[in-house]
């Protein structure tokens, strides 16, 4: 910092050490891409459908644990959470709304399509609260230290 | 009274005149530039015109354009702008945020849509998408760069960027934070600048 920066800025506070929300949620994310990547390789023809379930099942049960995990933090900035969760979301599902149009346009069909929908489901969910976690996270709330 | 102080001290330190400090900004009180949300809808509706018409033309407008901004930008924000931020000082780095980065949280996102889905249409109408075409495999590859680029920018870069401009409109922002961010930011931009270099080279294997 330049001299004097520090009349502007807040002297930093040690981080707070929180559940591995985000490392979870970027698994969780990465094991949907795979899983995305797998069946679109195999389209328009038969996928074999069992390798992305299994990582789509994964996905989905990291995304649950990972919830579970946060609603459990203490205090935490659930205003802020709520609000960056909430736009995120609305953009989210408009861009998963706009790749499952495609896929249907393209005439995915059954079990395929039934995957891809679950896959961008856990997609527009786990997106938007690996950002809403991110900027909450350095929100000073009531009973945290240097709040 | 946040601004002023920073005015204050960027005048003090020699860096502006006064009257070019009382123009540094904040992020935007809505984070995302309202203005820019019918621009983004105009370009979503018409790539929905453009996939429901099944018009060659219209999807290659709006993969190869959308591409080649969203490739440029990649490259050179990577490249370019990603270590000179990173050498910048925190207040330099404030200052550049505020303005770049409410942006770029609506034009990625749009160009990254316009782009993979009229992308995967044309596979399909010209049948790379068969896993018996001879190109195929770089199809695959393509989805895999994006895959890895998608794991990067959404799951490091874009949760960096937002908490950057919340930080930054806090009263008393931490500036230690906000550069560590920013670091976080140059690192990874570089990363999916070297990602692209990768695409370009599938993208024109696909074509020729």
């Amino acid at each position: 910092m330049i001299a004097g920066e520090q009349d502007v800025y807040e002297v930093a506070t040690p981080e707070r050490r929180l559940p591995p929300i985000t490392a979870i949620a970027v698994l969780a994310m990465a094991l949907v891409i795979v899983g995305g990547i797998d069946i679109a390789a195999q389209i328009p023809g038969q996928p074999a459908l069992a390798p992305p379930a299994v990582l789509t099942a994964l996905a989905a049960a990291l995304l649950v644990a990972d919830l579970v995990i946060l609603s459990r933090v203490r205090p935490f900035a659930w205003r802020r959470f709520r609000l960056v969760f909430g736009c995120t979301l609305a953009a989210y599902v408009v861009i998963a709304g706009m790749i499952g149009y495609v896929l249907v346009d393209d005439g995915t069909r059954g079990g395929s399509l039934a995957l891809l929908v679950i896959m961008l489901l856990v997609y527009a969910v786990d997106i938007p609260l690996l950002l809403a976690f991110t900027v909450a996270r350095y929100e000073q709330v009531e009973g945290e230290p240097g709040a | 009274m946040a601004d002023a102080v920073l005015q204050g001290l960027a005048a003090g330190a020699g860096l502006m005149p006064p009257e070019a400090t009382r123009a540094m900004p904040r992020p935007p009180r809505t984070i995302v530039p309202l203005w820019g949300l019918p621009i983004v809808a105009a370009i979503l509706i018409g790539e929905v015109f453009a996939i429901a018409s099944n018009s060659f033309w219209a999807l290659d407008f709006y993969h190869v354009v959308g591409g080649g901004i969203w490739t440029a930008l990649d490259l050179f924000v990577g490249l370019v702008i990603g270590p000179i931020i990173g050498s910048m000082s925190v207040q330099a780095r404030a200052e550049f945020t505020a303005r770049f980065m409410p942006k770029m949280l609506l034009i990625m996102p749009t160009l990254v849509t316009m782009t993979l889905a009229s992308g995967f249409q044309l596979a399909r109408h010209v049948g790379f998408l068969e896993a018996s075409a001879p190109r195929h495999g770089w199809v695959v590859a393509s989805f895999i760069v994006v895959g890895v680029m998608s794991v990067i920018a959404l799951g490091i870069l874009e949760p960096a960027n937002l908490a950057v401009l919340f930080e930054m409109r806090k009263p008393k922002p931490n500036g230690e934070l906000i550069g560590r961010l920013m670091r976080r930011f140059a690192y990874t931009a570089g990363v999916t600048g070297v990602m692209q270099l990768a695409t370009l080279v599938i993208m024109t294997r696909l074509a020729t």
